[in-house]
């Protein structure tokens, strides 16, 4: 008994509760400690990865709830290396002490494959991660210019 | 044996002499600093100092990385005195060893006038290592990273003379090895050139003799006019893997055969625990132990999850340490009486407080909240106990300071701990000494598991119900104005749950001053908070001084202004403020401009912010412009990028933060109860920075305490309604009646 997770493409089958968090199962059962614990109740983001490609928090997803679905952290993000959010990310020299930017990436980069060219306010509306070094303008301006390149 | 070699701490003091501090090395140091810290093909030629054989330059920093750029602004200043090729420059962490005591921290402030006496230490190291150092040598055994210290101290004082001192002794090195003089030899790009001949050496040819050398005892340091490297804008080292998800921060260590532990401490501070039946815990999934503490008690389980719902599933007796009728009502109580009662004298100019019978009194108290720091990453650290010996990773801001700490917890002679700073999700303040618990619950707890690796993560919810809170403090303000509107007597009457506070001294040049001081104590645990005693000074002494403006009726930046004519680096900065401002332009109806400045950590930071209030009361900041007079900036990209953050810092506790007591415990437990600003939040943000050629002030925490006297007074000129006590999100806004002027 257990539960199948597709995690990056490889799939895992886990010997763990079905009400079990997606987010520690992600970082205590595969240790892909990317993906971070900011306050447990989805309030901060800081566990943002994709499910099904819309961005989920982890905290408090029960694992059973997204078996077989197409889960994918900042770990798998891309095969190919950088994607254009980390590059405009190091561009504009956004992450301070980096932690919360995990849950940033993947929540930025699910907002830009449902609409690639995100107003300004449309990005603030979309974007509800905490950061508590307050890296929001440089944000703003990474993701102004990703949507200048797409429109 | 005598000293084999002697390294310099020194620079230009703030009157522009030279001050020279000694850090001796005794014989052996340096093979020990190998040891400790080198691979093989690099070597250590001075403090702080590495250079292997293919030329990398690699700066050993005595400090942590809590994201402020300065493991890469570190290296700029060696890089610049070294003349060395920036893409050859690397920098890491220095192990937690008295040796890379961060002493120049301390040469730092002895130089720039604080006596190093117990009352005189600068609050963001008080607490440091027991609260026992009356002494520049214990002093020195500290490796924080605080006070906005690490460039204007470390880098000042410490790294860009030891970089200053290699490049003499490559040089010398390489004149050795030509038998040419040194003086007809030059450096650039890593390389010792004698251009005469146009031969040169690689750095990495010449370091292993050079660290053989003699330090020279005054190295030349390079003038700012002459900087290639430092005052540049320059591309982070920790960003690439800080969005890649590869950082490994304290939260992430794993050990093999790691345990997790959760917590609960005792929810009123002091509290001891009475009784808990641990049944309902230990029969649940991957449970391995319950541990009781005198204070807490603490499930260790296989996973996190797991000890984390067993802690919550068991229903502990906690004891209320005789504290559980404290509120935050009573302790604002409590502040009032202690003003009301004796007050110690700080300050009194001209004939203090008998000025104020000369004119209109004016009177007017100030209060803040306490305020938890809310890391991103909580509070957690691993502990190991195995065969007497202890290893112990987490991410604070005294890696030498953590190491001690875990030794004393432990009861263990310090070489049988090892410590390992780890990157930090945040740290505000929250991870200096003083502030140890999480290392001091994890140690306990693997004492209680001996073997096992076992990690503790503070929820957050008891993370933030187990902070060192920024002090709940008021300030009673008198002052009288002349004929022409200046204040005449300027008095200040307030609490501190320390020593007097040298940041309730004021820039203005006012004749007639008293500040006076009434220490109020509670058991609730205190500790520095970015920017520390400036975050609510500058919120007082700006909200007032514009109080004052407004009574004479004058501009609240003109009146800043002439009472700064003194003071010219504070007066520029105000100036190009309301130019980048437009602060005579005016605003319609529903929205207003403040402006407020205040120097924290040697470095002037004016904000002017715009903000709009709604017809429902709403309150929005539109704009917030910062000029910022730093003496210079390392990397200026850097410096902008800590001045924002300062600002949203700042901005979330003006319109939010609050933390507040009843029956002797924190209320709020997370986000939810605790709001911090969100993209939706954050306004347009303008910084300009002023190149003075003032000494290098600080970087981190400057940019913070202007934020809420400048969101305050904008509300002020937009509604009439003078907010003197935080957060924004306690007061009703409406249209006031505007006062007269």
């Amino acid at each position: 008994m257990g539960v199948v997770l597709n995690v990056n493409g490889k799939v895992h089958e886990l010997d763990v509760e079905p009400d079990a968090p997606l987010l520690w199962v992600l970082r205590d059962e595969l240790g892909l400690t990317g993906t971070k614990f900011g306050c447990g109740i989805a309030a901060c983001g800081a566990c943002t990865v994709h499910i099904d490609g819309e961005a989920r928090r982890s905290c408090v997803t029960e694992v059973a709830t997204v078996a077989g679905a197409r889960i994918v952290t900042i770990e798998g993000l891309s095969a190919e290396g950088t994607t254009p959010v980390q590059q405009a990310w190091i561009a504009h020299q956004v992450p301070q002490c980096g932690y919360c930017q995990s849950g940033m990436v993947m929540a930025v980069s699910a907002l830009l494959a449902r609409n690639p060219a995100p107003s300004d306010a449309e990005l603030r509306k979309a974007v509800t991660n905490i950061c508590r070094c307050g890296t929001y303008p440089r944000i703003c301006a990474a993701v102004q210019q990703l949507a200048a390149e797409k429109s | 044996m005598a000293p084999r070699r002697m390294v310099l701490l020194g620079g230009l003091s703030a009157t522009g002499a030279l001050v020279v501090g000694y850090a001796l090395w005794p014989s052996g140091r340096l093979e020990h600093a190998n040891r400790l810290a080198s691979r093989p093909g690099e070597r250590f030629v001075a403090n702080w100092i590495k250079i292997a054989d293919d030329d990398t330059l690699t700066v050993v920093i005595p400090h942590c990385d809590m994201g402020t750029g300065i493991f890469t602004s570190l290296p700029q200043m060696a890089a610049e005195e070294l003349d060395a090729d920036w893409t050859k420059v690397r920098s890491e962490t220095a192990p937690p060893d008295p040796l890379f005591a961060n002493g120049a921290l301390g040469e730092g402030f002895i130089l720039s006038g604080y006596d190093i006496y117990p009352e005189n230490i600068p609050a963001f190291l008080r607490g440091t290592v027991a609260n026992s150092f009356r002494t520049i040598a214990e002093f020195m055994d500290l490796q924080v990273t605080g006070g906005s210290s690490a460039i204007r101290a470390t880098g000042v004082y410490g790294i860009r003379i030891a970089a200053a001192a290699a490049r003499e002794m490559l040089v010398k090195a390489a004149a050795t090895r030509w038998t040419v003089p040194q003086r007809l030899c030059i450096t650039r790009n890593s390389r010792v050139i004698h251009p005469e001949s146009g031969q040169s050496f690689r750095y990495g040819e010449l370091a292993r003799e050079a660290s053989a050398l003699d330090l020279s005892s005054h190295p030349k340091l390079k003038p700012r006019s002459q900087y290639t490297i430092v005052g540049k804008p320059v591309a982070r080292f920790d960003i690439p893997s800080k969005v890649n998800g590869t950082t490994i921060y304290g939260i992430d260590v794993q050990r093999p055969g790691m345990l997790y532990a959760a917590i609960r401490i005792a929810p009123v501070f002091g509290g001891k625990l009475v009784s808990v039946d641990t049944h309902a815990a230990e029969s649940r999934r991957g449970v391995e132990k319950v541990i009781r503490l005198d204070d807490a008690i603490v499930v260790v389980a296989d996973r996190f999850w797991r000890a984390r719902d067993a802690v919550a599933a068991l229903d502990p007796v906690f004891g209320d340490g005789g504290h559980g009728g404290v509120a935050s009502s009573n302790i604002a109580g409590r502040r009032l009486a202690a003003l009301n009662g004796e007050l110690k004298s700080d300050v009194k100019t001209g004939s203090g407080r008998d000025a104020l019978a000369g004119g209109r009194l004016i009177e007017s108290a100030y209060q803040v909240p306490y305020l938890a720091h809310a890391t991103m990453e909580p509070m957690n650290a691993t502990a190991h106990f195995v065969d007497g010996k202890l290893e112990v990773w987490s991410g604070t801001q005294d890696g030498l300071g953590s190491r001690v700490q875990c030794a004393k917890t432990a009861g263990l002679p310090l070489d049988k701990v090892a410590f390992h700073l780890m990157p930090m999700g945040g740290g505000f303040g929250r991870r200096l000494p003083g502030s140890f618990n999480f290392l001091d619950y994890a140690v306990r707890t693997a004492m209680a598991v001996p073997g096992k690796p076992v990690k503790l993560i503070f929820t957050r919810e008891q993370d933030m119900q187990h902070d060192y809170y920024r002090p709940n403090v008021m300030s009673r303000f008198m002052a009288t104005l002349d004929h022409d509107g200046s204040p005449s007597a300027w008095v200040n009457e307030y609490t501190t749950d320390d020593s007097a506070n040298p940041e309730a001294h004021i820039l203005y040049d006012i004749p007639n001053q008293a500040i006076d001081v009434a220490k109020v104590k509670t058991h609730v645990p205190t500790g520095p908070w970015r920017s520390v005693e400036s975050s609510w000074h500058g919120f007082f002494i700006e909200s007032f001084i514009d109080e004052l403006a407004h009574l004479a009726g004058a501009d609240p930046m003109a009146y800043r202004l002439k009472l700064l004519a003194q003071k010219p680096r504070h007066a520029a900065v105000l100036a190009l403020a309301a130019d980048k401002a437009g602060w005579h332009n005016p605003l319609p109806a529903g929205r207003g401009r403040g402006v407020a400045i205040v120097e924290c950590f040697k470095t002037i930071v004016c904000h002017v912010a715009e903000v709009t209030i709604g017809t429902d009361g709403r309150l929005k900041v539109d704009r917030v412009v910062s000029v910022v007079d730093a003496g210079m900036a390392v990397n200026p990209d850097g410096l902008r990028a800590q001045i924002e953050g300062a600002i949203l810092f700042g901005l979330s506790a003006a319109l939010f933060g609050e933390i507040t007591i009843d029956k002797g415990a924190v209320m709020q437990s997370s986000f939810p109860d605790y709001p911090v600003v969100r993209l939706a939040d954050v306004p347009d943000i303008e910084i300009h920075l002023i190149e003075s050629d003032a000494p290098l002030g600080g970087g981190g925490e400057p940019g913070t305490p202007p934020v809420a006297p400048a969101v305050t007074n904008a509300i002020f000129a937009a509604t009439g309604m003078r907010l003197r006590d935080l957060p924004i999100a306690n007061h009703t806004l409406s249209m006031q009646r505007q006062s007269a002027g």
